[in-house]
């Protein structure tokens, strides 16, 4: 993994400790749908959190294609590069 | 594998919903005997969750108009506006309603959800951002998602915090959309639309207001939340419906942007539709009227509204936002919602039951709506029934304090 995707995926697993309500071990393969069991709404909230600690702009239409966590740092990554 | 198996997770909280009693998602309105009150499961029942604000479905002059209209045009238009849905009436409310809005120009649409789908995909394309209100209705989003313009939520009624999403893509070339709604349909919150109408003009965006549920509601002409907070020139566009205060179905853009009716050919969702029926254009057309002569309406709506909002207050209902038309009481969990629902239909008050992810912040809301048809009388006895309601919900917490007995 790309050492800044694995920062920001330790980031990530820090701010999704709130939506973590099974207390399962979060790594960059878990899924936020299956394994986390968080909503569509609740996923929303979460970019608007990320947009802030991260300084960045995620498009929702960006977030489909968002499954497990690593998916969502790499997305982060991509939109602190400018790409 | 099923096709329907990715809905097993709703499908099974549909399930428990139905355990508790009647399906508050599949309501019969067996009966209508007026604006606010049927018969349901037997029994009648005062509404209070219609969204019929000024409660002209029986407005005797918006009856007759509709009644008048399917003697002489028919039942429908059988057509899209573009081929041969559109009628000298459907021109006739698109000029009454640009004139009533103070628009240049407005446009009809058969529904409220496709005025916001129309609207929004029609004006944002693929090189155009939209920053939506983070509480937006289902409708906004969906116009969205059809428009392929790149989406960026707001946190909710925050002008700061748009503003700061505004300046992280400034000087990108592109058009911005902003669209925020007048009143938020679930907890009847209202805009601070002038701290909008300033970041709008900071950054150079163009702004959208849907008055879903503030058209006929705000505003010394009830033109909505714009004309009550004095924006109206700053809200480039305006999109309402004409299934809450205008009592039908269907709904409107509206604007003063002189290449507006561009749309009319490149709007998606205006082209391949029919057209709004004649019953239902005519008796919009009635119903403006009514608006403008009538403005006891909207003093009486708001009357109710004060009455209902102290009345569940002093029954020691948490209510989510200050008084107005729409008074959400906001409740424990998702179980005490639907059994509380249960409750009050079984005392013949009718409210919506809104649940996560259909709410703000994973709330669980008994939503009600009040009515100008409402009568005082009406008002006082929904107040009596929440009040039982509220002994009922005290039993019910009681119950589930008391320690378990040892021997079981």
């Amino acid at each position: 993994m790309d050492p800044d995707v694995g920062s920001i995926v330790s980031d990530l697993c820090d701010m999704l400790q709130r939506y973590n309500k099974e207390q399962i071990p979060l790594t960059a393969e878990t899924s936020l749908g299956s394994e986390l069991n968080i909503d569509s709404v609740e996923v929303m909230d979460l970019i608007m959190e990320i947009e802030d600690r991260f300084n960045i702009d995620i498009p929702i239409n960006l977030i489909s294609d968002v499954e497990r966590i690593e998916d969502l740092a790499k997305l982060v990554d991509d939109r602190m590069k400018g790409r | 594998m099923d096709i329907f198996d990715k809905y097993s997770l709703p499908a099974a909280r549909h399930e428990k919903v139905l355990k508790v009693g009647t399906d508050p998602f599949n309501v019969r309105m067996e009966e209508m005997y007026s604006a606010t009150e049927a018969r349901v499961n037997g029994r009648r029942t005062i509404l209070v969750g219609t969204n019929n604000y000024l409660g002209l479905t029986y407005d005797p002059t918006c009856i007759e108009a509709a009644v008048d209209a399917i003697r002489k045009h028919g039942t429908g238009t059988t057509g899209s506006r573009i081929a041969n849905g559109t009628y000298a009436m459907h021109v006739a409310l698109e000029q009454a309603l640009a004139a009533f809005m103070n628009k240049r120009s407005a446009m009809v649409f058969p529904t409220g959800y496709q005025a916001n789908l129309g609207i929004l995909s029609g004006l944002a394309g693929s090189n155009d951002v939209i920053l939506l209100d983070a509480d937006s209705h289902a409708s906004i989003y969906d116009g969205c998602r059809l428009s392929g313009a790149t989406v960026v939520r707001f946190r909710h009624n925050d002008a700061a915090d748009l503003d700061k999403r505004l300046t992280r893509m400034a000087d990108d070339g592109r058009c911005k959309l902003i669209v925020v709604e007048g009143i938020y349909s679930m907890l009847g919150d209202r805009a601070p639309l002038r701290d909008f109408a300033e970041v709008k003009r900071k950054h150079g965006a163009f702004l959208l207001v849907d008055e879903a549920h503030s058209l006929g509601v705000l505003g010394d002409h009830g033109r909505g939340a714009a004309e009550e907070q004095g924006i109206e020139d700053d809200a480039d566009f305006i999109v309402g419906t004409f299934s809450k205060s205008l009592g039908a179905v269907g709904g409107f853009g509206a604007s003063s942007h002189p290449r507006f009716d561009v749309l009319r050919f490149c709007s998606r969702p205006y082209m391949f539709t029919a057209s709004a029926s004649p019953s239902n254009v005519a008796s919009v057309l009635a119903a403006i009227g009514e608006i403008e002569r009538r403005p006891e309406l909207r003093h009486r709506l708001w009357d109710n509204a004060s009455a209902l909002f102290d009345g569940v207050v002093a029954a020691g209902f948490e209510v989510c936002a200050a008084m107005s038309p729409v008074i959400a009481l906001k409740m424990p969990d998702e179980e005490t919602a639907i059994y509380a629902w249960n409750r009050l239909l079984e005392r013949g008050v009718y409210v919506n039951l809104a649940l996560p992810p259909g709410t703000p912040n994973q709330t669980c809301l008994l939503r009600a709506s009040v009515s100008a048809a409402h009568t005082p009388e009406q008002i006082a006895e929904v107040c009596r029934r929440f009040a039982a309601l509220a002994g009922d919900l005290a039993a019910l917490a009681a119950a589930h304090s008391e320690p378990v007995p040892a021997s079981l």
